[in-house]
């Protein structure tokens, strides 16, 4: 199947700025879903609120456009209620690790069968330009004038520490990883999680002085090293690429079916 | 009716099977509801229980025509609110009665005859609801046992059958 | 053959008619004084290959069961006062996604944490605005287990009759009373199935086109139709729009939709109603007092009735008005500082002659505080 025909052209123009990241991840998801041959009928998307959530309006598939914050609670209803569909839930910082951030650690510690990509521009890019929890401290933002003093959490110990059984990171300079991440994450069987580093040049690169969308994809590509590499042990502030997590540990839903055959025979 | 005491002496418990007995097997109408607190053991807790042969609406007990006091705590706060001349019952380890409560006061060893003749505590409120069965007539003693054996576990069943015959006994005219 | 008999608390008569009306997929959190729902629902759904889960927090329960609704399921949670107002954002996004689902608010004594294991009726408004913005709403309550039961079901077919959440306002001493509950046959109550859409694969199934009688035929998730389901405002095909044609419309539709029906929506029982001199109003655990008094008093001669809601929103203006048309004066019983009162108000002709009998410290309402009222506006004292 064309990678076209997994889109509703009906409903674009899309919404995002010029140069914004969230396109690129489209586009990596999209060629992952094509390049496993998985039907359109057995994907469900999830998203909550912000830029990133609105990717589910222009996709094909299933597509339940939420709350702020509460995707991947809604997903997992879904999920435990037709355990043989496969859920994919995109979400911004804010709405993954802010105002979501206990779905979050709650969907990861029951290693439920869902792939959560977290589409990371360090910005509230809807609303315009605010800090989130994964800015880090010394940005500007226009509820940080004066620069942020909020230390970020970082999203691959966060959602290894919570139990998630696929971890992993790229950015949307390296086109290539993400679809990769991405086919792995739902291939795998259990809470995946794919950060992904997306630039907002609207909101963060202008006012954080990263110049175009071009120049902030360059950066990424400076900033970030694979995993365990040289330069990462003569440069400490790198940001780390590459899958850091992915071990099996029993899933929810099949956990669930157990129970209820112990359920079925104490009757 | 009204059953107080303390938490974890199965006050509540023996209401309700009470209650369930009249209901299921006995076709009376009847109606369980509690006082709660936030401590789930110790605490003074309280049971009322309405048992008629029409429908019950209002749930709740104002002046009990039976009450039964298993701590001194239960019999100081609630004897006042007995309907004259109703029913008092009160073992007699743990509370000591007024002289002066319009009721008919019945003092009974259950907690002691219950140690004594079987050896476990556990089955104190089964005695006492024997005794309420005896001195009330409102409910059938195999009635009481139906719901127990739907309740508990067989193995155990035989040692409420015991405790409540020696409640019946307690309650029964000499 | 013998009908099945229970002897259980309120909430077990409310998991009994949601078990009976098919519920198939309940979340949930831990919460007096409605926790026996769940710990039934945990209990009985895998026995019968439902689904249950304890979620994280009451936000996450409405949105799990919302989640769950959309692949076929019929989903219930339950909650009370502090959890249930964690989920009006949900709540909201049911209501506009117009999604099945049926809600249990145990009330307890509020604001904030309140008095958790007292009754009370504090949250009949919140039931009805909760939620932000524009909308209707389904709520209805129960006084006894039987009732209980018929109505938790008859929640169930609204929900899935107009696509719409539905509130099950019940209250502390109605959840943890006990009394006799008589299980029906099958098909003794009717229930109402989802309505699925005909439209073919390959053909375009449009989820918010209403059909000529005004429902809303849905396609599971999972299924062969793929649509898109948004909190925004949207078009036929559940895609965003602003367009001011699109959101006036959708506005209607979501409040008409029910606002249109509120004298077939409204449940309710009335007792000694022909000739009463003075009516009470009531509904909940406060109207077995007013019942109890009201039968006292007819006992005695007076001339007392009862009109009993079981619907509380869209409230039954127009039955009201017409049953205390010839009152000398109506009494609303509730648990709260006059919530249903100011609704009976605006309802009758003559907003006058309305008092309230309430209790307010978390104490159930007896028969002899309501006889105090009306002894005062009869001018006879206490």
């Amino acid at each position: 199947m064309a990678i076209k025909d997994y889109l509703r052209e009906r409903f674009f123009p899309h919404i995002w700025c010029p140069g914004c990241g969230h396109g690129t991840v489209l586009n990596g998801l999209l060629r992952a879903v094509e390049q496993l041959g998985m039907s359109r009928n057995e994907i469900v998307m999830v998203s909550g609120i912000g830029c990133s959530a609105r990717i589910s309006g222009y996709i094909d598939f299933h597509t339940l456009h939420t709350i702020h914050g509460r995707a991947l609670a809604f997903a997992t209803g879904v999920k435990m209620s037709r355990p043989e569909l496969n859920l994919i839930v995109p979400m911004g910082d804010g709405d993954a690790l802010a105002i979501g951030g206990n779905h979050f650690i709650h969907a990861a510690r029951r290693n439920i069968d869902i792939t959560a990509i977290v589409m990371n521009n360090r910005i509230y890019g809807m609303t315009g330009g605010q800090f989130s929890p994964l800015s880090g401290p010394d940005i500007t933002a226009t509820t940080a004038p004066f620069s942020s003093i909020d230390p970020s959490f970082d999203v691959v110990e966060l959602s290894k520490a919570a139990g998630a059984t696929f971890v992993a990171r790229t950015t949307t300079y390296h086109v290539k990883q993400i679809t990769d991440y991405i086919k792995q994450a739902i291939l795998h069987e259990g809470f995946a999680v794919v950060e992904i580093l997306s630039q907002c040049p609207t909101h963060f690169g202008r006012k954080n002085k990263e110049g175009s969308a071009v120049d902030m994809m360059k950066r990424y590509k400076e900033v970030t090293t694979p995993i365990g590499s040289k330069a990462k042990q003569e440069n400490p502030d790198l940001i780390e690429r590459g899958i850091f997590v992915q071990k099996e540990r029993p899933e929810y839903c099949k956990e669930y079916e157990k129970m209820v055959e112990r359920a079925m025979k104490g009757r | 009716m009204v059953f107080s005491g303390s938490g974890g002496q199965g006050v509540i418990t023996a209401a309700i099977i009470l209650a369930e007995a009249a209901v299921i097997y006995d076709h009376l109408n009847a109606v369980q509801s509690q006082s709660y607190g936030a401590a789930a053991r110790g605490g003074s807790t309280r049971s009322d229980v309405v048992i008629a042969d029409s429908t019950i609406h209002y749930p709740k007990v104002l002046q009990p025509n039976v009450l039964v006091c298993l701590t001194q705590t239960a019999y100081n706060d609630y004897y006042p609110i007995i309907r004259p001349g109703g029913l008092l019952i009160t073992d007699t380890r743990f509370v000591k009665i007024e002289k002066k409560v319009d009721a008919r006061q019945v003092e009974l060893p259950m907690y002691r005859t219950v140690l004594e003749q079987i050896g476990k505590p556990i089955v104190f409120n089964i005695c006492m609801l024997g005794a309420v069965v005896s001195l009330t007539r409102l409910v059938h003693p195999d009635s009481i046992m139906k719901v127990l054996e739907t309740r508990i576990p067989s193995g155990f069943l035989e040692m409420n059958r015991k405790a409540l015959d020696l409640g019946i006994a307690m309650g029964a005219p000499e | 053959m013998s009908k099945k008999v229970k002897f259980v608390q309120g909430n077990e008569a409310c998991v009994e008619g949601a078990l009976y009306a098919g519920v198939t997929f309940f979340a949930g959190y831990p919460i007096t004084p409605s926790t026996e729902i769940a710990e039934h629902m945990a209990k009985r759904l895998p026995q019968i290959g439902g689904k249950f889960i304890q979620m994280e927090d009451e936000i996450a329960s409405l949105c799990a069961i919302i989640g769950a609704s959309l692949t076929g399921h019929k989903v219930l949670t339950a909650t009370s006062g502090p959890g249930f107002s964690l989920m009006q954002e949900a709540l909201g996004y049911a209501v506009m996604a117009e999604i099945p689902c049926v809600i249990v608010n145990v009330m307890r004594g509020g604001p904030s944490t309140g008095i958790p294991t007292h009754g009370s009726q504090g949250d009949v408004n919140q039931a009805r605005w909760g939620t932000h913005g524009d909308h209707a709403i389904i709520a209805l309550t129960a006084s006894g287990h039987q009732d209980v039961f018929e109505v938790t079901v008859t929640a169930f077919n609204l929900a899935e009759t107009y696509r719409t959440p539905v509130i099950l306002l019940f209250d502390e001493v109605v959840g943890h009373m006990r009394e006799r509950l008589v299980i029906p046959e099958k098909g003794e109550l009717p229930l109402v199935e989802r309505l699925k859409t005909s439209v073919k694969e390959g053909v375009d199934y449009h989820p918010y086109l209403p059909r000529e009688d005004g429902r809303l035929p849905m396609s599971d998730f999972g299924g062969v139709h793929r649509f898109n389901v948004t909190g925004l405002y949207h078009d036929m095909w559940g895609f965003p729009s602003t367009k001011p044609s699109v959101v006036h419309g959708l506005t209607h539709h979501l409040v008409d939709k029910l606002e249109n029906r509120v004298n077939k929506l409204a449940m309710y029982k009335e007792y000694f109603l022909d000739d009463a001199e003075y009516i009470l109003v009531s509904y909940g655990s406060a109207a077995r007092s007013a019942l109890h008094l009201v039968k006292d008093r007819r006992f005695r001669g007076e001339r007392l009735g009862l009109l009993e809601l079981q619907t509380l929103w869209p409230f039954p203006g127009d039955i009201v008005r017409e049953k205390c048309e010839s009152a000398r004066a109506v009494i609303v019983v509730e648990l709260n500082m006059g919530q249903v009162m100011q609704s009976v108000k605006m309802a009758v002709s003559d907003s006058e002659k309305v008092f309230l009998a309430n209790r307010i410290d978390g104490v159930f309402i007896a028969p002899v505080d309501i006889l105090n009222i009306l002894r005062l506006i009869q001018g006879k004292g206490v």
